[in-house]
């Protein structure tokens, strides 16, 4: 039908969201093994996915998402995708992973597939934790962002979650940028995300 | 296809379509003395006495322009150079305006001009009080829209000029959503500026016109040539200028029926949502708007899903989304009336047109429930199936 479609989103973006598979209805019946929801539907994009595991092996995924397009088949693919694989892989799949098998996204609708992966992680960590297996959770290893005043991503999640919201206040926080003022940007967009996610 | 995104733009009324065909080889330059040129020369201010005649002030108040945008960045531009290092310098706006006039404030902000954004109440109406307390001798301009884009709230312009005029100050409205739809009248308005652009009223895009009382004061705005009273330099878009006064002698005579034609129509549509889809909340005034505009929120399901959905199904509108912006923040407008973040991300714009008839209305009340059923049934909000 529409036309104007195909210039904003590929035909695969297209095709999850029109036909979106394995959409969480009843969530009583499936009884998840794990579960992850991230995002907020403030920032207007939230997540959750629910999966069931068997012989360390994703069994059955399915979802639920509130946002837009990409964000829709962006939890569709993913949903496709991650079943039969080992818990161990599926917890690696990247952002880019999941851009590339949609055929790529318009760059302002990325953070979309952030949300994706993230909470494919959440899932299996909650799986992990709730059996025992808390090793496996690995806490990623910090990047610094701020090399003048050593502020890293993970200071900035850290000061998103105890309830920073402004550049000004993360800079109150942790003198980021206060140097030679050269990650301002790359220190913004950080904050953006991380509110996103996590504020 | 059910096009309902006439504040985007509108089609072409097909008179001033014919008004356009039929000048398209009056190709003076309307500047020149001999009769080829004189024959373009006619064009324009037939013109421009329609367009006048549609907002009321005199033919010799108005210049053509490339259309809003240009308009409302000449008008606050002009004034702050014009009180550059007087004490009367202030600009006061609302925070609800047109991004012409909120970006273009926000950037005079940063070279050091004192600008107040006012607050609008739940329904984007301009709160009187702070106007009434940031007017005064240092105001030297007060720019405020007649009717918004959003959510079609219409505000009380008479009123507001009073106190405007009272501080001494001048009045510009951007009045390009209400022109052609309501009737109005800068004289009796009081205004010194108003904007208004082709496109919005049935006519050609990139042509608009500029309404400037104290004229002889004003400009030049393009250095280069004595077109348009020597302020706006440039050989004039007779093509443009020819759809506009159309448009313009059109809507005058069309306004009035048409207005009562769409609010008939809005209102069709406004109860046939409310009464088949829960949790929705229709935004913006509801009497003091405009006739074909319908700002409706739909909670749990984000706008530009909807909005691609009933592309699907060949029916056109906008939203206020984080998402359709390409930023994680909504509509201003819609945080401006105090609307929740996540009613702002769900909400749909239906803006209704000469076009638009009873079945249309009852096309998109046939299809829209399901889709919001479907994105409902997706979506984090109905965990439990509520939906």
């Amino acid at each position: 039908m529409s036309n104007s479609f195909s210039w904003m989103y590929s035909d695969k973006v297209k095709d999850h969201f029109v036909n979106p598979r394995n959409i969480l209805e009843d969530e009583e019946s499936f009884q998840a093994d794990g579960e992850g929801i991230v995002g907020n539907m403030r920032c207007g994009d939230q997540m959750l996915i629910a999966i069931k595991v068997k012989d360390n092996k994703i069994t059955d995924c399915r979802w639920k998402t509130y946002g837009c397009a990409s964000a829709i088949a962006s939890t569709s693919m993913l949903s496709e995708v991650v079943k039969g694989m080992d818990l161990e892989d599926a917890h690696k799949i990247k952002p880019t992973d999941i851009v590339d098998s949609l055929q790529g996204l318009p760059d302002n609708k990325i953070h979309c597939s952030v949300l994706g992966d993230r909470a494919l992680r959440a899932a299996i960590e909650d799986y992990w934790r709730k059996n025992g297996m808390e090793d496996k959770i690995q806490e990623p290893e910090a990047t610094t962002i701020c090399t003048c005043m050593g502020v890293s991503d993970k200071d900035i999640e850290a000061a998103v979650k105890a309830g920073v919201k402004t550049f000004e206040e993360l800079q109150q926080r942790t003198k980021i940028g206060t140097g030679c003022g050269g990650c301002k940007s790359d220190a913004e967009e950080l904050l953006h995300e991380y509110i996103h996610l996590f504020g | 296809m059910v096009y309902m995104d006439n504040n985007a733009t509108t089609p072409i009324h097909p008179a001033v379509a014919r008004e356009i065909e039929k000048q398209l080889t009056n190709y003076g330059n309307p500047s020149s003395m001999h009769e080829v040129g004189r024959m373009a020369r006619q064009v324009i201010e037939e013109a421009r006495e329609n367009v006048a005649a549609l907002i009321g002030g005199a033919p010799e108040n108005l210049i053509f322009t490339s259309g809003g945008s240009e308009g409302n960045n000449m008008v606050l531009k002009h004034i702050a150079s014009m009180t550059e290092g007087s004490s009367r310098n202030e600009i006061v706006t609302t925070a609800i305006e047109h991004p012409s006039v909120l970006e273009t404030a926000r950037h005079l902000a940063e070279t050091g001009v004192t600008v107040h954004f006012l607050d609008v109440d739940e329904y984007g109406k301009v709160d009187m009080q702070q106007l009434r307390r940031v007017c005064g001798e240092k105001t030297a301009l007060v720019s405020v829209m007649f009717a918004n884009n959003e959510i079609g709230t219409i505000q009380d312009l008479k009123e507001i000029g009073t106190v405007v005029h009272a501080a001494g100050a001048l009045f510009h409205s951007d009045a390009v959503q209400a022109v052609g739809k309501i009737e109005l009248d800068v004289e009796a308005l009081d205004l010194d500026f108003l904007t208004l652009s082709g496109h919005k009223l049935y006519g050609p895009k990139g042509v608009g016109a500029q309404y400037i009382r104290n004229i002889k004061q004003a400009g030049p705005f393009v250095h280069g040539g004595h077109q348009e009273r020597q302020l706006r330099a440039g050989t004039q878009n007779t093509l443009g200028i020819a759809g506009l006064g159309k448009a313009a002698e059109l809507a005058l005579t069309e306004r009035e029926e048409e207005a009562a034609r769409l609010w008939k129509l809005r209102e069709m549509l406004r109860e046939g949502i409310t009464a088949a889809i829960p949790e929705t909340k229709v935004n913006g005034h509801d009497k003091d708007c405009l006739p074909g505009t319908l700002d409706v929120s739909f909670l749990g399901a984000e706008g530009e899903s909807i909005l691609l959905y009933l592309d699907f199904e060949g029916i056109a509108v906008s939203t206020g989304s984080a998402c359709a912006t390409g930023s994680l923040e909504p509509s201003h407008v819609l945080l401006a009336i105090g609307l929740e973040a996540e009613y702002a991300h769900g909400s749909i714009r239906f803006s209704l047109g000469r076009e638009n008839t009873e079945d249309d209305v009852r096309y998109v009340l046939e299809k829209l429930p399901p889709i919001i059923g479907k994105i409902r049934k997706m979506s984090t909000r109905y965990r439990g199936g509520a939906a």
